[in-house]
């Protein structure tokens, strides 16, 4: 799970995907796909960015969820507090490497 | 050449003419039958544009058209997109009127736009242009 976490956070894209997230959770590939372009110049193909978001899906950062007939992706950031204590806060009962 | 006709199809065309009429505030412009399977050649018009493009509303019979538009709404892609002068204004005044927005909305430098559910089977992009940066 952490080694997820960690090549999931690894890319640079990934983690623009993120901040995008942070700033208005619940989002269609399409505003991921405007947002990556339109405000960070990233001009990737729908197939790559849905790739990315696989990756932080299977990492646990971003859960999709459908509401009526569309997809909806949420951030998630629990997998992070995991990552943080395990240095911050060592004595955390979470704190298994 | 000038655009003249563009389309989108929509699941029904009786509650797509209400929708782009009553609640988008589009007007009708030509309403024909189109013999015994009860399709209609239905277009709408902007009132500030009345003799420019229409916008047809088309049945959605032929099978390649739900797969079609099913995996276009999955990923949030608008069918098509409308210019309106004031997209906060106008997100503001059709959630009022119950309409369900995909996108909530989002200025990228010179553009501002949002998505909405055309209730017909399509997502709607409404979007304006900073003044000034029309030509871009």
């Amino acid at each position: 799970m952490a080694e997820d976490v960690f090549k999931a956070l690894a890319d640079p894209t990934r983690r623009h995907i993120l901040d995008e997230l942070v700033e208005r959770d619940g989002q269609t590939l399409f505003e991921i796909c405007a947002r990556l372009m339109n405000k960070h110049g990233l001009g990737l193909s729908r197939q790559a960015i849905s790739q990315h978001l696989a990756v932080l899906e299977s990492a646990g950062l971003v859960h999709s969820r459908r509401e009526g007939r569309c997809k909806f992706h949420d951030l998630d950031t629990e997998p992070l507090e995991l990552i943080a204590t395990r240095w911050l806060r060592p004595d955390a009962p979470e704190s298994t490497p | 050449m000038r655009i003249h006709l563009t389309s989108v199809f929509v699941d029904d065309q009786e509650k797509a003419a209400r929708f782009y009429t009553d609640v988008l505030g589009f007007v009708k412009k030509h309403d024909i039958s189109m013999g015994e399977g009860g399709d209609r050649w239905l277009t709408v018009v902007s009132p500030e544009d009345p003799d420019g493009p229409e916008l047809l509303l088309e049945p959605s019979g032929h099978p390649a058209v739900q797969p079609y538009k099913t995996a276009l709404v999955e990923d949030g892609i608008p069918a098509t997109a409308f210019a309106v002068s004031d997209v906060r204004a106008e997100f503001e005044r059709l959630r009022g009127l119950g309409v369900f927005f995909t996108q909530e909305p989002l200025e990228m430098g010179p553009v501002t736009t949002a998505v909405l559910d055309d209730t017909c089977g399509n997502l709607i992009q409404i979007e304006h242009m900073k003044q000034g940066e029309h030509t871009s």
